[in-house]
């Protein structure tokens, strides 16, 4: 049975191009770039091609640029640095449609004794910009607003947030892991001091990502040890994941042009299934979202079900509905945007991705519709 | 990603005995869809007998809820209502080859829409719906079935509660009342399952434990809230302790004594008494 993966904003196949550069480092180029001697020592000019390559993707300067082990780090070690290097202050402001790599870490430095605003989306998933401006104050020490959401793809006003921040003097963190790679990013454009990417969100293999600090900016380093990335995240690198990253934004960079031909077959799948299935809704601001997204609720069926009657199908896709949260709670992304609970456990989130062909959309689009016929009629509340 | 047995995925993928009976002798209706699964049961029963002559369903739910649905309509058929109430979630979640552990409250929903089904039969109330406190608001479960469950599946710690009835995975306010639901049960219930006898500490060993669990879990929380706690001193299994800040003086120090002795008799030792000085 053919895997067709509609899974892509939890992970993504690595390029063959980005395994086939990440291979040598692997096995014969295996030294320390840290080395005095060439075998090892020669690999720092590999990790900073792989840094230039990151940095043209988002159009920043290699030095803006430190390497991280996934996307959760660099959040972390964003939202830590605006902690560390403004110790007078004790507000952080986030969204309550964060990824957890930042909500979590908002909630943990509550706990400390910080004070951490969550900003309301609305109906659609749109970010409240009158909360927000009204929740800056003197005590602000760094905003955190992700670039587009995870679970809806809407994408966040971050030129207007950065603005903001900019005019009163606050820092300004973007968790771009979902947009990165999607939609295009330029940091010489948008008014942000820094932004988490991750690596396997963009076909590069899991344990890489990268935290762009804006030059100028002060950066507390959050994992502290030897002199790796200038002193500002030790560790030994990663080199056969960095190179691929490289590899991957490479990619994704030219990928970016063709984002058209992703949304069409997502706009295809998404209007085939709302034609098809019984009492559906499409969660999110569709005027404003990622070109390969979309986050269908069926109602009065539950997710996780849908979910296991696909992968039969060899359909991979994922939920909101508490059961595949793992927690007894659905999704916190679309219970900010107040979805009716009817919806919430029915919600299936669809992403694509460039590799994503017409034949396997098709597929879906036949398969689809009668399990989610069955469910409802296996459902109390079905008719 | 779940560990489901392949009797859970058949009865997942192939239900049986799906939807309803008209004019069903009498239907069970549990959970709600605000709580995620629901199940419907109908059952056609023989007056003379008090026999199940035919049981049906219709579930909200994932597809552990499904396969335990469909199995307890295969557990129930042909047997006496009185029979059929012998029927447990443990008989259901065996007939299944087993459950994971953070879905047995699938199996015990199977078992709450019998027994609904059966009460609606006879004209009793529901045991669910008997008045009985309720402790999780989120999910609605009342103290009777926290009770009963834990009796029956000889559950001791609260995260078996939610486990398999669902309270306090919520919004986690009631935890604290369930650990207490659960030790007054097995304070009185002679029949409670033997724990494991915990390490014996030295009293070295005891005092650094005792402050540990002090500055790393009680004293971040009480300091969230503007409160604070001092360690005086440790004789024996006997903690002193000085409400600081905002708890010194605060009308819920009482309380909050409590569950410090709580959280120190879970954490160290069941025999701990914690004073306020």
């Amino acid at each position: 049975m053919n895997t067709i993966y509609l899974d892509n904003n939890a992970t993504t196949r690595v390029a063959p191009e980005a395994l086939e550069a990440m291979l040598p480092f692997l096995r014969e180029n295996y030294g320390n770039p840290s080395s005095m001697h060439t075998f090892g020592g020669c690999l720092h000019r590999d990790v900073e091609a792989a840094r230039a390559k990151v940095a043209t993707l988002i159009n920043a300067e290699p030095d803006e640029i430190i390497f991280t082990s996934c996307g959760t780090e660099s959040d972390n070690a964003a939202v830590m640095s605006g902690i560390e290097t403004h110790q007078h202050k004790r507000h952080v402001i986030t969204t309550r449609v964060e990824h957890p790599a930042v909500l979590n870490f908002a909630r943990h430095l509550g706990r400390k004794g910080y004070r951490a605003t969550f900003i309301q989306v609305d109906a659609l998933g749109r970010f409240d910009m009158d909360a927000f401006t009204g929740s800056l104050d003197d005590d602000t020490a760094i905003v955190s607003v992700m670039h587009a959401n995870n679970e809806t793809g809407v994408i966040f006003p971050v030129e207007t947030i950065g603005a903001v921040c900019r005019e009163r003097g606050v820092l300004f963190h973007t968790d771009a892991v979902q947009a990165a790679g999607k939609i295009p990013v330029d940091v010489k454009k948008l008014p942000v001091d820094m932004m988490s990417i991750s690596g396997h969100k963009i076909h590069a293999p899991k344990g890489v990502g990268a935290l762009y600090v804006r030059k100028g900016v002060r950066f507390a380093p959050y994992i502290i040890g030897g002199h790796q990335e200038r002193g500002r995240r030790a560790g030994t690198e990663n080199v056969a994941g960095i190179v691929a990253f490289g590899k991957a934004c490479e990619l994704a960079a030219a990928h970016v042009g063709k984002a058209a031909s992703v949304a069409r077959l997502r706009d295809r799948l998404e209007t085939a299934l709302l034609a098809k299935c019984p009492s559906p809704r499409v969660n999110g601001d569709t005027a404003n979202r990622l070109p390969n997204t979309t986050n269908i609720s069926f109602e009065y069926i539950e997710g996780e079900a849908i979910l296991l009657r696909m992968n039969e199908f060899g359909i991979c896709a994922s939920s909101g509905s508490a059961c595949t949260s793992g927690s007894l709670e659905p999704s916190h992304v679309l219970r900010a945007m107040g979805i009716p609970f009817t919806a919430i456990h029915g919600s299936v989130r669809f992403s694509l991705s460039g590799y994503t062909t017409e034949e396997e959309i098709d597929r879906v689009i036949e398969i689809l519709p009668p399990i989610i016929r069955q469910l409802r009629e296996l459902s109390p509340y079905g008719r | 990603m779940w560990e489901y047995t392949d009797k859970v995925k058949d009865l997942f993928l192939n239900p049986r005995n799906v939807g309803e009976i008209e004019n069903a002798d009498a239907v069970g209706e549990v959970g709600s869809i605000a709580c995620g699964d629901a199940l419907k049961l109908f059952l056609s029963i023989d007056k003379e007998t008090g026999r199940i002559l035919d049981a049906k369903f219709q579930t909200f739910g994932c597809a552990s809820a499904i396969a335990s649905s469909s199995a307890l309509t295969e557990l129930i058929k042909g047997k006496t209502l009185d029979e059929a109430l012998t029927v447990t979630n443990r008989d259901i979640a065996e007939s299944l080859g087993g459950l994971p552990r953070e879905k047995m409250h699938c199996s015990v929903m199977g078992r709450e829409a019998l027994e609904a089904a059966i009460a609606n039969y006879r004209g009793e109330t529901p045991p669910a719906e008997t008045g009985s406190r309720v402790v999780c608001q989120c999910f609605d479960v009342t103290e009777d079935t926290i009770r009963k469950v834990a009796l029956e599946n000889r559950l001791t710690t609260v995260e078996e509660i939610t486990n398999f009835t669902k309270a306090g995975g919520g919004c986690g306010g009631c935890l604290p009342d369930i650990g207490e639901i659960l030790r007054d049960l097995w304070a009185t219930e002679p029949a409670a399952p033997a724990e494991p006898k915990p390490k014996k500490l030295t009293n070295l060993q005891k005092i650094a434990l005792i402050q540990e669990v002090i500055e790393t879990e009680i004293r971040p929380r009480l300091q969230a809230d503007g409160g604070d706690i001092e360690l005086v001193d440790i004789d024996g299994s006997r903690v002193i302790v000085g409400l600081r800040a905002m708890c010194a003086g605060c009308h819920m120090a009482g309380l909050t004594v409590e569950s410090i002795q709580a959280h120190l008799r879970e954490l160290v030792s069941p025999d701990i008494t914690v004073e306020a000085q």
